[in-house]
Formats: C-alpha cells, sequence, structure tokens
C-alpha cells in the first residue's frame, strides 16, 4: 500500500475534533480489546489526533506528529511504531528466516514461510481471513510487518501454497521513514 | 501492562534486531557498540565462538543460510557504492547564489543548485520570508530546474544562512558561489570553507 507514498501524495492535513477523537478511540478498542489498558497512555486525553488525508483514499491519524494508525477503508491498521509499543494486543504470526529479506522488501508472505519449522501460526481455529495481523520473524522480538491475511490461518496450513498474506507496511517502507514535518 | 520501548538502530532507523537486514550493517554494529553494548555483547559477542552452532541453531537449513548471508552482503556492497556514489555527487555539485538586477537600484537574489542536498526549497522560502521579511517563492529557471527567489538585496545573508544550514547537514565542504549579475561586469566570487572532517 505504501510502495510509493511521499509529501505530495498528501492532500489536505487537518485536527480531528474532540467527539471524533472519541468515536476512533472506541473503534480502535473494538478492533483490538487488549489495547484498552493502555490507550490512555499511547493517546492521552488531551491529546490532538490528526488526520492526514493522502492519494488512494487512505487516512493516516498522527498523534505528536507520529503517525500511530492509518484507515484505508473501514479497518484502522496499527502503524509498526505503534505495534512496537504494545505488541500484545495485536495478532501475530511468524515466519521464518529466510523470509525476513523477501518481507523488507515489500513482498506478500507466502504459505510456506509461514509454516515452516521457524515460523508460527496460532493454533486452531486460528484467525479469519481478511484479519489484520502483525509479522514476527523468526529469533526477532519486534514485529517487522503489517499484513493482511489473504487466507484464513488454518487454509494456510492446510493448502501450503500460494500467497498467504497482503503486504501492507514493512519496515523501511516510505509510511515507516515518514515524519510529519 | 507497560509500554514496550523498542531501540531504534541510529544508522538505519530500523529496530536494532534487523539491522543485519538494512544494508548499512557494519556502521549499525559500530552504533550498537557505542551506544547499547550490552546488547551488542549479547548478539554478536559470541560469533567467533562457534559458527555451526548458528547454523544448527537456524531453521531453514545450512543452504539456504548460506544463500541468505550470501545475498545480505551483496545488499550491503550496493548500498555502500550507492552512497558513496551519493556523497561524491553532493561534494561535486555546489550552490549557486546569483544576484539580479530589478528595476533601478532593486535586484532580486536566487538560489539553485539546493536538490542535491536535500533541502526542503518549500520550506526554506518561507523561512527566509518571515527571516528577512520579504517576498520568497520557488520558480523554474532556464533550465527547468527549481530555484529559490528572494527579494530584495541580500546575497551576504543569504549566503550565510545557507553556509549555517550545509554545516548541520555535515557538508561543510560544498561550494557556494556568489554571482553577481547586477552589476555590468560579472563578478564572480568563490567561497569555500577549508575542509574539516566529514560528519555524515
Amino acid at each position: 500500500m505504501f510502495r510509493k507514498f511521499t509529501r505530495e501524495d498528501i492532500h489536505t492535513r487537518s485536527n480531528v475534533k474532540s467527539s471524533i477523537q472519541r468515536n476512533l478511540k472506541a473503534k480502535l478498542l473494538a478492533q483490538y480489546p487488549k489495547l484498552e489498558e493502555v490507550i490512555d497512555e499511547i493517546i492521552p486525553k488531551k491529546a490532538q489526533i490528526e488526520l492526514y488525508k493522502c492519494e488512494g483514499k487512505i487516512q493516516l491519524y498522527l498523534v505528536n506528529g507520529e503517525v500511530l494508525f492509518f484507515q484505508n477503508f473501514d479497518e484502522l491498521i496499527p502503524s509498526l511504531r505503534f505495534v512496537h509499543k504494545f505488541p500484545e494486543a495485536f495478532p501475530t504470526v511468524q515466519v521464518d528466516r529466510g523470509a525476513i529479506k523477501f518481507v523488507l522488501a515489500g513482498s506478500n508472505i507466502m504459505c510456506p514461510g509461514l509454516t515452516s519449522p521457524g515460523a508460527k501460526l496460532p493454533e486452531a481455529p486460528g484467525f479469519e481471513k481478511d484479519t489484520i495481523v502483525v509479522i514476527n520473524a523468526e529469533n526477532k522480538e519486534t514485529a517487522m510487518a503489517v499484513g493482511k491475511l489473504l487466507m484464513s490461518t488454518e487454509e494456510i496450513k492446510e493448502i501450503n501454497k500460494g500467497h498467504g498474506v497482503e503486504m501492507i507496511h514493512h519496515l523501511g517502507d516510505p509510511l515507516w521513514t515518514f515524519s510529519a514535518d | 501492562m507497560p509500554l514496550t520501548n523498542v531501540i531504534y538502530c541510529g544508522v538505519c532507523d530500523f529496530p536494532a534486531e534487523y539491522c543485519e537486514f538494512s544494508g548499512k550493517f557494519k556502521r549499525c554494529k559500530a552504533w550498537l557498540q557505542e551506544n547499547h553494548p550490552e546488547l551488542y555483547t549479547k548478539w554478536y559477542g559470541d560469533v567467533t565462538e562457534d559458527v555451526s552452532k548458528q547454523l544448527a541453531e537456524s531453521s531453514i537449513g545450512d543452504e539456504r543460510e548460506e544463500k541468505l548471508e550470501k545475498a545480505l552482503e551483496k545488499l550491503e556492497r550496493k548500498q555502500q557504492a550507492r552512497e558513496e556514489r551519493e556523497l561524491a555527487k553532493k561534494l561535486s555539485s555546489k550552490v549557486v547564489i546569483r544576484r539580479e538586477a530589478r528595476t533601478k537600484r532593486k535586484c532580486m537574489i536566487a538560489i539553485s543548485g539546493l536538490e542535491v542536498f536535500e533541502i526542503d526549497m518549500k520550506k526554506l522560502s518561507k523561512t527566509f520570508a518571515s527571516k528577512f521579511a520579504t517576498g520568497c517563492s520557488i520558480s523554474k529557471n532556464a533550465e527547468k530546474k527549481e530555484e529559490v527567489i528572494v527579494q530584495g538585496d541580500l546575497a551576504d545573508e543569504v549566503e550565510a544562512y545557507i553556509h549555517s544550514l550545509l554545516e548541520e547537514k555535515g557538508m561543510k565542504e560544498v561550494k557556494v558561489e556568489v554571482i553577481d549579475a547586477a552589476k555590468k561586469k560579472k563578478k564572480a566570487e568563490t567561497t569555500t570553507t577549508p575542509g574539516s572532517e566529514n560528519k555524515k
């Protein structure tokens, strides 16, 4: 999604009204319930959320000049810096060491990279198709990418072929290097 | 549950764990050793001890691990070459400040050649406008390149500011050339700050 993304792709920037901020926070909590205990630390009550509307109907939400999450259609997707702050809150899958190189180059994740010995998928029932997942790597503690499941984790185990996760945001992409000023 | 604090590498901006994939691994390592020695010893300290053990730990097999290592090395070389090229380009190019005549005693200053140095022109023009209380804009010159136009006779001030700006970026030796096109005879003057060590 952020393969090409520059300052020129930002169309408007505006402050979010406090009432809408409340809604946003509620929505975020509905999507990731485990965030509840830290949400006030990450987005303080008094904080001003900024909204950047960008090319391709992407909306970035910033707090203190840092992109915290973004939205393409309906779903709120956390940015990696946000994930790093509180990784427990998000559904996570792990890929093996051989896949890291390709993931950091922005490729989709293939099923074998998710099922090999170094990788980890959740036990059944796992995650549904279209879930936003955080991608970790073997022997690493921090997340390296955010993606969307193209099939449910059970299907990945069964079929074990083709694209498993669609890449949305990874370390080193333009959103990662993006800064507000 | 508290928030986790991830350590980001000062060189490549990745979480420090992922430095080996950034293509600047050598410099990252040096940075980590300096700033977080305990992590350095944890990750890279016992490499010399036993390479085969490391290979055994990795799940993807010797062959693929070897391949990966080679690919990473190649990436690093490429990155290095690219950086060197960019630096050479930066050092060989220069900023040109031209003083051009307007009506009678009025003149304006055109600054070109900034795009190589990753200076945000729009921002710079805003700064100049408020700093010198004057009009300042960006326009395309005869060679279809963007330049910053400042109204008023401000060549010296602008030169000083750009020098300080370049110094901040660690490019002290970059030439800033002032051309006075307002007077009848063209007087070119080159100013170079004698080279100090390149910080970048």
